[in-house]
């Protein structure tokens, strides 16, 4: 197997790019050819994360499925892959996603349709997202890093709803000027670090080579970028535009891969490159994080429409999963990981219905919603199980995310201050209360009471469609399955996090 | 008595060729006439090819060589430089050639001054002299004051002309009077020998060498279209043919930069604190003022115009933090950018004429709807407008990042104030650049709705694969262009 070792995750991310240079050579009418050709890549991608997961040690610390080659010699840039506990869930996640999203997408392309265009976007989301996740080289990871924006602007801005010029926009400048101030950072950690990009090698080396202050400022380069990313308030206005015009498959891979990416950029640099300096750093971001909680569930109360009050409710998720981050210990970190994953699956599948629903209403505006459980039960009940998974309920798979991260502030790491984390337990415990409320709330707007008038004279076809089940399921039981054996994410997070918070206490 | 110097014809090849084949062109245009029409851009871009060929046995070849007492020197800076000009010149070829074929325009003629043009600039990247440097901006520029007014019976074209010719004579004298001002000082128009001398000045003459200094890079700051003296620019790529705006935003301004270079780091090495913060305010206002004045744009040549003279604010932030120990990495970082800027800034104008082929016109407006009648060219187009805003995996990243590495490699308040302005820059710049991508692939065909597709001829359908090939492989191997930067700076 050594040639597996060696070669899986650079094929794990550039399979998607070949799949997606094919589809170019395909002409644009045959759409069942360009479906077919995103269905085998993304499937084939998976099967290489499937195969990693069997071949996987799951009791070794460090990184596996190296590989270290020749990139750009002149800066010392390498192309430097391999993974931990903490990017296996993660990798996975987006090939699960993937392959999902291009099920659903079977018979769910929104205006202007042309599948071919839309597929090899997809596709080279794909390859971003995978390669931010497998990436260990600086550099590597900020060029995978920025190659999820274009695709994700021309899904919003050609595919979205009404408003997309303007999300599309503002999503990619908000994110631009964050990485900008990173790759500042970046740079800044390779001349003060020791003159290298490797995240390993950072991490054993840079902040011991640079004073505090220098560590303290380049934390803040960091910071914008990840804190863009999650997105952390008050950075988050980007979030409910992009997300509410988004088509219903870009609303999912956003939510459930690339809001990851900025807190799994916390965890795999910020945070062990910069230990002290995230020390210092933590009380603020654990403040931010707790305003995120209640204002992204205030900002829910006052949502009409229902994909925004789900991207709201991202907000407040992400917040916990900060909080989790924010308190440096291994239980919080390992809340936060699990947050993450569980947030993708079941904000993932929020967006998918709320996709669907929007395919036969032709509306999102919860006043003219009501009655779903009489007109398709299914979709009534799928609806109702995410809310409740995602309000927290114990037995699926969001309450391993909120519960332990709320428990970790009970307890911060060594020398960061108990009344304050604390203070933050009791208002995220709050938050989870507003959390209830406002998904229930939805819950009831949407799935109860009777149908609205308007709709009497509407033949809309109600039945589930194949491609949806298809792509439900697995995401269902997902949730499902986590929630009831959460040592299955665990297991394999808590050895990478414990090496993580290692370098804390250093 | 006089020595008849010792000439090294190896050194002097690629300028020999090109010499040859300007002859070859006027004479194929002298006797045959309207015949020689469509050969003549043949003959021209074959004998920027063939000019590359000593280009690459001197490479190879290896050591550097100084002529006529260290005015003239073949090093590796000159010979990437030099590649780059011929290349350069060999893609404005390649999208001239249906422009002006079609046109009711002079053809031979063009081709021999383009390649005057070009001429020149191979001569300035070797031209370490101050005498050498100013018949090699001549060489470059006269050539196009002329290509500027190609369009002799539209108006805008005779006021691109002018514009450009008077303002670029002035520099010129301003220059020039800096020069004689050094040269006063000094005693000697040799780069080195000037360095030599300015350091045994010490602290004498500083008035006078200051002075000069400033001139000097003012001169030059006109050339590259740096704020405050970018004036003529939007003006002179409106009204010049698209080719010739190409040409100018690219090679004539790479040639500036060539310039600046070797004069500020080699002659005015020791005196940085003249020329610092002199490149400080430049820089920062150049970028700003021309991404600000960019936004507002509805024209996409005009557009590309300011983007041209924000991107020249990028590559001239460098200068504002190199030390003497820093110089080196300062060289590479500008080599690098300018190379990668080519390809860019070239594939957009390619991108540029091939739209206007169907729709006449410039005007953001008329991009509409491109993706649907032409989603090829919309791809493209996309690529090369986000390679310059810097998006990865597109070319552009790399070139920026260079330019950060240089703030932060030893780190300076100043430094690091300009490297958080050029990032802030970088985002504006992002707004307008991808405005012609939403009007491209977001907004709907314009209402006389004509969908016809685009039909590219091969020279400018090279031209664009050129470019876009160039752009993504230094995206996503950047190793390609950073070697030969790497090679680039001088020795000393």
């Amino acid at each position: 197997m050594h040639g597996f070792d060696d070669w899986a995750l650079t094929l794990a991310v550039f399979i998607p790019l070949v799949g997606a240079a094919v589809m170019l050579l395909v002409p644009r009418a045959e759409e069942e050819l360009c479906k077919g050709i995103a269905l085998v890549t993304s499937v084939a991608t998976l099967g290489i994360g499937i195969a990693i997961l069997f071949d996987y040690d799951y009791d070794k610390r460090g990184l596996q499925y190296t590989l270290d080659k020749k990139w750009i010699d002149v800066i010392h840039s390498r192309y430097q892959v391999g993974i931990d506990g903490i990017s296996l869930p993660l990798l996975i996640l987006s090939m699960v996603i993937v392959v999902l999203v291009v099920v659903y997408s079977w018979n769910h392309f929104p205006e202007p349709h042309n599948p071919k265009a839309f597929l090899i976007l997809i596709l080279i989301l794909e390859v971003g997202m995978n390669g931010t996740f497998v990436a260990q080289d600086l550099i590597l990871f900020f060029v995978f890093f920025e190659v999820v924006l274009l695709p994700m602007y021309f899904m919003i801005g050609v595919w979205g709803g009404e408003q997309r010029q303007y999300a599309a926009i503002k999503f990619f400048l908000f994110t631009l000027f964050g990485s900008a101030l990173m790759i500042l950072g970046f740079l800044a950690l390779y001349f003060k670090g020791g003159e290298s990009f490797s995240i390993p090698y950072l991490i054993a080396h840079a902040e011991a080579a640079m004073p505090h202050n220098v560590a303290l400022l380049i934390f803040g380069g960091l910071f914008m970028g990840f804190a863009i990313k999650v997105p952390m308030f008050p950075f988050h206005t980007w979030l409910p535009d992009a997300h509410t015009q988004a088509p219903t498959q870009g609303s999912v891979i956003l939510a459930a891969i690339l809001l990851k990416l900025g807190t799994y950029g916390f965890i795999r640099i910020a945070i062990p490159i910069l230990p002290q300096a995230a020390h210092s750093w933590a009380p603020w971001i654990g403040g931010l994080a707790v305003v995120g909680i209640i204002y992204g569930a205030l900002g829910c109360l006052a949502q009409t429409d229902m994909k925004r009050l789900i991207a709201f409710s991202s907000v407040a998720h992400m917040g916990f999963v900060m909080l989790g981050i924010s308190t440096l210990t291994p239980l919080g970190i390992n809340a936060a990981v699990f947050g993450m994953v569980a947030h993708g699956f079941i904000t993932g599948m929020l967006f998918f219905v709320a996709g669907s629903l929007k395919d036969r209403y032709h509306t999102l505006d919860m006043k003219r919603l009501g009655g779903l459980l009489l007109q398709s039960p299914h979709m009534g009940w799928i609806l109702g199980f995410c809310c409740m998974a995602s309000l927290g309920l114990p037995g699926l798979a969001g309450f391993w995310g909120e519960f332990p991260a709320i428990l970790a502030a009970y307890n911060p790491a060594k020398g960061l201050s108990a009344p304050l984390f604390r203070s933050y337990m009791v208002i995220a415990s709050i938050g989870t209360v507003f959390a209830a409320g406002y998904l229930l709330w939805m819950l009831q707007r949407v799935a109860f009471g009777t149908p609205k008038e308007e709709w009497e004279h509407h033949h809309i076809d109600f039945g589930m469609h194949w491609p949806e089940w298809a792509s439900w399921l697995p995401l269902l039981a997902a949730i499902v399955a986590f929630g009831l054996l959460p040592g299955l994410l665990f297991h394999v997070t808590d050895p990478a996090i414990h090496a993580v918070v290692a370098t804390i206490g250093k | 008595v006089f020595h008849q110097p010792f000439v090294d014809y190896h050194a002097f090849a690629p300028e020999i060729v090109l010499t040859g084949v300007l002859v070859t062109l006027l004479l194929v245009d002298l006797v045959f006439e309207e015949r020689a029409r469509r050969a003549t851009s043949t003959i021209a871009g074959l004998g920027l090819l063939g000019a590359l060929i000593p280009v690459f046995t001197l490479a190879w070849n290896g050591h550097d060589r100084a002529l006529f007492g260290g005015a003239y020197v073949v090093d590796n800076f000159s010979l990437v430089l030099k590649a780059l000009f011929l290349v350069a010149g060999y893609v404005t070829v390649l999208i001239s050639t249906d422009y002006i074929g079609e046109g009711d325009y002079y053809e031979g003629e063009y081709y021999f001054l383009l390649l005057s043009s070009i001429l020149g600039m191979t001569v300035m990247a070797s031209a370490r002299d101050l005498i050498s440097i100013f018949i090699a901006l001549e060489t470059l520029s006269i050539p196009a004051y002329l290509l500027a007014g190609w369009r002799k019976r539209d108006l805008k074209g005779n006021e691109a002309s002018l514009k450009y010719y008077l303002l670029g004579v002035f520099a010129t004298g301003v220059m020039l009077y800096g020069m004689s001002l050094i040269f006063g000082v000094t005693h000697s128009t040799v780069l080195t020998e000037i360095h030599g001398a300015l350091a045994a000045k010490g602290s004498t003459s500083v008035p006078i060498v200051t002075v000069g200094i400033l001139f000097v890079i003012i001169g030059f700051a006109f050339k590259v279209s740096a704020v405050p003296f970018h004036a003529w620019a939007p003006d002179t790529y409106e009204g010049a043919p698209t080719p010739i705006t190409a040409f100018l935003s690219v090679a004539s301004k790479a040639a500036g930069f060539v310039a600046l270079m070797t004069l500020v780091f080699i002659s005015f090495d020791g005196r940085s604190d003249v020329w610092q913060p002199l490149f400080w305010v430049l820089s920062a206002v150049t970028m700003t003022v021309g991404n600000l004045i960019a936004l507002r744009q509805t024209n996409v040549v005009r557009m590309l115009a300011y983007s041209s003279v924000a991107q020249a604010g990028y590559m001239l932030a460098p200068f504002a933090v190199a030390t003497h120990a820093g110089r080196s990495d300062a060289i590479e970082a500008m080599v690098t950018y300018l190379v990668i800027y080519a390809a860019m800034n070239l594939g957009a104008f390619a991108v540029v004429m091939a739209v206007a082929r169907k729709t006449r016109s410039a005007e953001k407006s008329s991009y509409g709807g491109l993706f649907e009648y032409a989603p090829g060219l919309a791809v493209l187009l996309a690529v090369f407008f986000f390679a310059l805003a810097g998006i990865p995996p597109l070319g552009g990243w790399y070139a920026k990042l260079v330019i950060f590495r240089i703030f932060l490699d030893k780190p300076t308040g100043w430094g690091v104030a300009l490297g958080v302005i050029l990032a802030v820059n970088s985002v504006v710049g992002l707004f307008y650049y991808a405005s012609i991508a939403r009007e491209a692939f977001m907004r709907p065909v314009p209402d006389d709705g004509d969908r016809a597709p685009i039909r590219i001829p091969a020279a400018l359908g090279s031209a664009l694969a050129l470019c876009a090939v160039a752009t993504l492989v230094v995206g996503v191997v950047p190793q390609v262009v950073a070697r030969f930067a790497h090679l680039a700076p001088f020795g000393s």
